[in-house]
């Protein structure tokens, strides 16, 4: 059998695989977040809290309406993004002409307060959610079993990066929002409504926070400390890809979950850190991150 | 110079009866459940072993020796410094008398350390490293429930005995994990089995197909989860997505209890192999207890649960006997009286502080044969505490001799 650095060839390419669907859930996170960042400048760390939101959105729906996981798909993130715009109206827009760190702690605590709550109700364990019927086995694809399941997530995950980022860069939408930000004043003298921009940009960046949930849901138990667990590691993914910068977010989303994936085979006790060892070696060596622009 | 006597006499008598208040210390008897609250043993023990502390105390009748019986609870974090600041706080300012459930094997050494050195009673139920009786013994300390031999000697032995002759672990990375998995790798290997790889996995991984691919490569028969809470529920879960089960390995989860079960669902769960020292459905007595264990919690209780309840009680049982709560007297009882209640049967201390008291081989139902809420568990076999735990002469605990 061919080597790759002592393990089985195929057990390397299985390892790759697992690797880019952690990367899918950390791309489509930090994308949210780079968003949010980008265009608010608010560092959203309820983001965590509003995946988890997204599962638990899902989860209720199943068990109190009976909704099933694609319905669920379209309404999670839009309830989601509809809470976040609530929150964005009632509390975060009054917070943009101070100091950034207000938005950091406000998020912060309103991440803990939510979390809070689905723990009261709902304890750490988790809630079973079920892969949908079409989605459940998997397919041999020779070098490993690959259920078919996180085979969706992979495509799904790609699609949703790739349309944000073309809504976001080429589109004429877009365009307001990047000129929003740069400019807000003179992009409102010409008649356009900054702050309604902002408002459905924070429920944009929700809506994917809650969809990532949704999607999550089957493969990890839909648990009030899911979106703690990974909170820390997207922020992580944010920086080293560059505040800010959507593609970066995207790009370094998959590669750190292919880093990660390696460490798990090769040295598994430093798995839950080798992504924080990459962010410190890319802020000393690149301190805007990797495709940060005022380098 | 006979009514002089029968004064004095009298008089000795009654300063003797209020003397005996005064044995308990500050006044009151006062425990402590340390345990973790937020995190991935949040239901595994958390909170709800604080409500089975209370219920003790209730059913003790609230005060003891004519003295009230207060409990308070904290959360550690799993974290070991954060766990011994407030063992020192409560033994040093606030007149705790004994620390008790101390889930997470690291936590529990290190607060059995900090009681051995004040001289207090710690009680522990929620961590399962049998050091805590082994090397790490002391002669206040006490491990109630469960440790990592039982756990091998039942769910490995009977796995091994059902043909499972060939292991892959996936480990917790701390104290615990390394406990579990070189206590049933031992046994396994006893048993002529062999052990095929183990990986290490950080605490609250939430990912493990990683793991669970290098387990399916390994081509073992069992795959031992040497961890608990909801990592052992995620790997399970995960597994099933693998093919791992379809594919003709079994999962093996060396602690899970009746908490996990309830978290990941029947569907998911079915057919696993596991051990508790309790079950809520074992017979009227349990089943009359967990009834009111659910009305105050909404849950049935599982072995760490149940046996804080017993622990908190026992404790308070040595203290009324002993006409005081002095450390030196109430651990002396508590190592020679037996242990009889709704959770142990016929248990008894050994001099390392290890509680002995059966076990139960349990299988999870599947969906369709469970007939009411909480019926999860098929009962395999009572594994009987003398085959389950270390004998004490073999613990390494210095206190035997």
């Amino acid at each position: 059998m061919t080597m790759i650095f002592g393990i089985p060839v195929q057990a390397f390419l299985g390892q790759l695989l697992v690797g880019l669907i952690n990367g899918s859930f950390y791309a489509m996170l930090s994308l949210g977040l780079a968003i949010i960042f980008g265009l608010l400048r608010v560092i959203n760390f309820a983001h965590g809290a509003q995946y988890m939101l997204g599962a638990f959105v899902g989860y209720l729906l199943l068990v109190h309406l009976g909704i099933g996981y694609w319905p669920a798909l379209i309404i999670a993130p839009i309830i989601v993004g509809i809470f976040g715009i609530v929150i964005e109206r009632l509390a975060l827009s009054k917070l943009y002409d101070i100091d950034p760190l207000y938005g950091l702690l406000f998020t912060f605590g309103l991440a803990l307060v939510i979390e809070g709550v689905f723990r009261y109700y709902y304890g750490v364990s988790g809630n079973p959610y079920s892969v949908p019927a079409l989605l459940a086995g998997g397919t041999n694809l020779g070098f490993m079993f690959l259920p078919n399941y996180r085979g969706w997530v992979v495509v799904a995950s790609l699609a949703v990066c790739l349309g944000t980022w073309f809504a976001i860069e080429k589109t004429r939408l877009g365009a307001y929002l990047r000129a929003a930000t740069e400019n807000p004043r003179l992009v409102q003298a010409f008649g356009v409504n900054v702050p309604l921009l902002l408002t459905l940009t924070y429920g944009l960046g929700s809506a994917l926070a809650g969809l990532a949930g949704i999607l999550a849901a089957p493969v990890y138990q839909v648990s009030p400390l899911m979106g703690s667990n990974l909170i820390i590691v997207v922020f992580a993914v944010v920086v080293v890809g560059g505040m800010g910068s959507i593609m970066g977010a995207i790009v370094t989303g998959y590669m750190l979950g292919l880093a990660e994936g390696l460490t798990k085979v090769f040295y598994p006790e430093a798995s839950s850190i080798v992504i924080f060892v990459i962010m410190a070696i890319v802020l000393l060596v690149r301190p805007a991150g990797l495709f940060g622009k005022d380098a | 110079m006979k009514i002089l006597s029968l004064v004095t006499a009298a008089l000795l008598a009654a300063t003797v009866i209020p003397a005996s208040a005064a044995e308990i210390s500050d006044g009151k008897v006062k425990i402590g459940i340390l345990n973790d609250q937020s995190g991935v043993y949040a239901d595994f023990g958390g909170k709800w072993s604080f409500e089975a502390a209370k219920m003790a105390v209730e059913d003790f009748g609230g005060t003891v020796q004519g003295a009230p019986i207060e409990v308070i609870t904290a959360d550690h974090q799993n974290k070991a410094d954060i766990a011994s600041n407030i063992a020192r706080q409560w033994y040093d300012t606030e007149q705790v008398d004994s620390i008790m459930e101390l889930t997470t094997s690291s936590v529990a050494l290190a607060v059995q350390g900090i009681s051995a050195e004040k001289k207090k009673i710690d009680l522990i139920t929620g961590a399962a490293s049998s050091d805590l009786t082994g090397k790490a013994c002391s002669p206040y300390g006490f491990h109630w429930a469960y440790d990592t031999h039982a756990l091998a000697v039942g769910t490995g032995g009977a796995l091994v005995k059902q043909g499972g002759d060939t292991w892959f672990f996936l480990t917790a990375d701390y104290a615990f994990g390394y406990s579990l998995e070189e206590q049933t790798s031992n046994f396994v290997k006893s048993q002529g089995g062999q052990v095929l790889g183990a990986v290490r996995h950080p605490l609250g991984t939430t990912d493990y197909s990683s793991f669970l691919l290098q387990a399916q490569s390994s081509g073992a028969k069992v795959v031992g989860l040497a961890n608990a809470g909801l990592d052992t529920a995620n790997a399970i879960k995960q597994a099933a997505e693998f093919g791992i089960v379809a594919g003709g390995q079994r999962m093996a989860a060396l602690l899970f209890t009746l908490a996990e079960v309830h978290g990941l669902g029947l569907e998911a769960a079915q057919g696993l192999t596991l051990t508790e020292s309790f079950y809520w459905d074992r017979d009227d007595e349990s089943r009359k207890f967990a009834q009111r264990f659910f009305e105050k919690t909404g849950r049935m209780p599982n072995m760490i649960q149940a046996g804080t309840y017993s622990g908190v009680l026992q404790y308070l049982k040595a203290i009324d006997k002993a006409g005081t709560d002095e450390t030196e007297a109430v651990a002396k009882l508590m190592h020679e009286m037996p242990v009889e209640d709704v959770f142990a049967r016929g248990g008894k201390v050994a001099a390392n502080g290890r509680l002995i008291s059966d076990l139960y081989l349990l299988e999870v139902k599947k969906p369709s044969e469970s007939t009411k809420d909480w019926d999860y568990f098929k009962v395999l076999a009572t594994v009987p505490g003398d085959e389950a735990y270390i004998k004490p002469a073999e613990s390494g605990c210095p206190l035997v001799k």
